[in-house]
């Protein structure tokens, strides 16, 4: 990719970024949610929630997962954009009425108990430490893509800019530049799929039905940034720059035999044509058929699939930053209506990463071999385009990319500050400030000192923490009267310590081999179940600690506006 | 930041019965909460048990009959047909169908609770 195109794009978009956060700042005379609640249209809002909620696993997570492994990873935007119909269904218009505008002042309004408070925070704060992770960690992977900076300077880039802007003030609630974002995201990918899809036609429209894994198509020369570690399985005549399993070579050739081969940082290897690309040590090799057919190729892929889907569908409604959203609609009606939009909006993003992620199979397979699979939305324009039209396409995506962390990452941080503010330190604004830094801070040490990872799998690794300890919180908070307070401490606490523990041994060693690898890198289905089975039993081994004001709420949760009854006088805390 | 609650009445009409019945929380006033809350958990459930059958049933499907997964639609086989597209506007339909029943719960509710005391109801 051209450094100086995709460099411009990056900086459009940061130095957009900060200017309306500074001219939100000036215009911040009453509050954006006050205003917004009265004025802003559903497709407005829902493009803001859509704008926040696109993060960089769906825009270049999903594209470089299935380029990975194929046809089991569609399941990953389809729970994306599924968790917001189980929200719709389950928790919407009550979660609106509540008028809870964190998820631990939901706890606190449904249980009336500042336990359940604290622990909510707390897990909200964790959740969104595993949120960011991944969006600074892909940042750097950007940012090394585009100019070739070493991989922190990404996430601190990102770091940067979110704290100036959520300090300054702007891009707080600011719902026009939320909903711009999406729109921004989607012509991003889209404009630039148009032309790949037409390159694509142009080189005769090849398809993915071969029955070996993906081979060179010419004689191609891989830069390889990160030291990686690959299996070759026959043996092949390279030509190496740089180290390979201890050696140095100067444009040397080489024959790599069968087996594993380490590659040192900043080599690069030249193949011949037809040579078969060389996967990465941890990564399965497949055919093309077995990659474009689902639960093929991989041990325990069902149970993979099933716990994804589980985590998917029911963590959306936990996540820190949806909830906040839902207080610029007017009511709770208005809630659902913009939800079924959000669906629709989500939908139509999600129809184009996967034929990214089929296109990086046939043009950049490379990627399997570096382990950068989801640099593959950035590399594709480049690759297949060229010339000056590939690096203005090249520049789109790119901005794209940017866009996605800064919207993402501030949607969250501003969430998580609120919460660290009022409910672990005093509250007020030095205490915001300081929210903001904590919450930034930590997942910035994560992502340099934790080793890279696929970032839409960390992201997933969120949604099964989301989904073992809000999911039940919720749900059984807006439809079950007997939930006590008990219940719901030991209901969040087990889920929570269940998911953290299997997310800590993900991340920091990697999964162990077989079962138990499957079952920890994917907590969700055996996780979730135990909450919920967790919340229900203690609370009705507790029946005298149902919360006294039950009845009300159920009022508060349940009736249409249009009513007038009493819905009780809780009002959440302002920060 | 300032937070708006729900938009709620300015003014708070007189009460009609069954709104005082539900303000108090008398037996009667409970039954209608559960009556109202029981149809829109019904239609929730109902909702996500068509929900779960699909996305349980999907890989199943692959699973057990894998010429299901062979088959093609215009050169693209059918796992990616359907859960890279056609899934995506039937969610779409599924929401805006709940939307539409929810409201319709939520309306005839308001129609039993709110409507004017008629003269039979009068003691």
């Amino acid at each position: 990719m051209n450094t100086a195109y995709g460099l411009a794009g990056v900086l459009l978009v940061v130095v957009a970024t900060v200017l309306i956060g500074v001219i939100g700042r000036i215009s911040r005379t009453t509050s954006d949610f006050y205003v917004a609640s009265r004025t802003v249209t559903p497709l407005r809002n829902a493009s803001a929630i859509g704008g926040e909620y696109l993060s960089a696993a769906s825009f270049l997570g999903i594209a470089g997962l299935i380029l990975a492994y194929g046809a089991d990873m569609l399941w990953l935007p389809v729970g994306w954009t599924g968790g917001y119909l189980i929200l719709l269904v389950l928790v919407s218009a009550p979660l609106r009425r509540s008028g809870a505008y964190t998820l631990p002042d939901f706890a606190e309004a449904r249980l009336e108990s500042m336990a359940v408070r604290r622990v909510a925070s707390i897990l909200v704060v964790l959740i969104s430490w595993l949120y960011l992770l991944p969006q600074f960690q892909s940042a750097g992977l950007v940012l090394r893509t585009v100019t070739g900076a070493p991989v922190w300077t990404g996430g601190v880039l990102v770091a940067v800019v979110v704290a100036v802007n959520v300090l300054v003030g702007g891009m707080r609630s600011v719902t026009l530049v939320q909903a711009f974002q999406y729109w921004m995201k989607l012509t991003a990918l889209a404009v630039p799929l148009v032309f790949l899809l037409l390159a694509w036609r142009y080189d005769g429209a090849p398809g993915l039905a071969a029955d070996t894994p993906p081979q060179f198509a010419e004689r191609t020369t891989v830069s390889v940034g990160l030291a990686v570690t690959v299996d070759v399985v026959d043996p092949v005549q390279v030509v190496v720059d740089g180290r390979v399993d201890g050696q140095p070579y100067e444009n040397g050739p080489l024959t790599l035999g069968p087996g594993r081969h380490h590659i040192a940082q900043n080599t690069s290897v030249t193949f011949p044509a037809g040579a078969e690309v060389p996967h990465v040590s941890d990564r399965p090799a497949t055919t093309d058929r077995q990659w474009a057919m689902p639960l093929d190729g991989h041990p325990h892929s069902l149970y993979a699939t099933y716990s994804l889907i589980l985590a998917t569908f029911l963590g959306t409604m936990g996540l820190p930053h949806v909830l906040v959203r839902f207080y610029t609609n007017p009511d709770g009606r208005a809630a659902r209506r913009t939800t079924v939009m959000v669906l629709s909006l989500l939908g139509a993003f999600y129809l184009l990463p996967a034929v990214y992620g089929a296109l990086g199979r046939l043009y950049t397979p490379e990627l399997l071999m570096t382990g950068r699979a989801d640099a593959v939305v950035l590399t594709l324009p480049g690759r297949l385009i060229g010339g000056v039209g590939g690096d203005l396409l090249g520049a789109l995506v790119t901005g794209g990319a940017v866009a996605a962390f800064l919207s993402t990452s501030s949607g969250i941080t501003v969430s998580v500050a609120g919460v660290i503010a009022q409910d672990i330190l005093r509250g007020g604004v030095r205490s915001f400030r300081a929210g903001t830094l904590l919450a930034l801070v930590v997942p910035l040490a994560l992502a340099i000192a934790a080793r890279a990872l696929p970032v839409a799998d960390v992201v997933g690794l969120a949604f099964a923490v989301a989904a073992s300890t809000f999911c039940p919180l919720l749900v059984l908070g807006v439809w079950w009267r007997r939930l006590t307070v008990p219940g719901a401490l030991a209901g969040l606490i087990a889920g929570g310590v269940l998911a953290g523990t299997a997310v800590i041994v993900t991340i920091a060693a990697g999964p162990p081999e077989g079962l138990l690898g499957a079952l920890l890198a994917e907590p969700a289905a055996w996780s979730v179940p135990t909450a919920f089975a967790t919340m229900i039993v203690v609370s009705l081994c507790t029946p005298g600690r149902v919360p006294r004001g039950v009845a009300r709420m159920m009022v508060r949760l349940h009736t249409p506006e249009s009513l007038a009854v009493d819905r009780g006088t809780w009002r959440p805390k302002r920060v | 930041m300032l937070v708006t609650g729900p938009r709620t009445r300015a003014v708070r009409r007189p009460s009609y019965p069954v709104t005082r019945e539900i303000d108090e929380q008398t037996r009667l006033g409970e039954a209608y909460m559960r009556s109202l809350l029981r149809a829109q958990l019904r239609l929730a459930v109902g909702l996500c048990l068509v929900l779960a059958a699909v996305v349980v049933g999907l890989p199943l499907l692959f699973a057990v009959f894998p010429e299901f997964s062979e088959k093609t639609v215009l050169g693209i086989p059918l796992p990616w047909v359907v859960l890279g597209g056609l899934i995506y506007p039937w969610f779409v339909v599924c929401g805006w169908w709940y939307v539409r029943q929810a409201e319709r719960n939520e309306d005839d509710f308001a129609e039993l609770v709110d409507r004017p005391p008629s003269p039979d109801d009068a003691p």
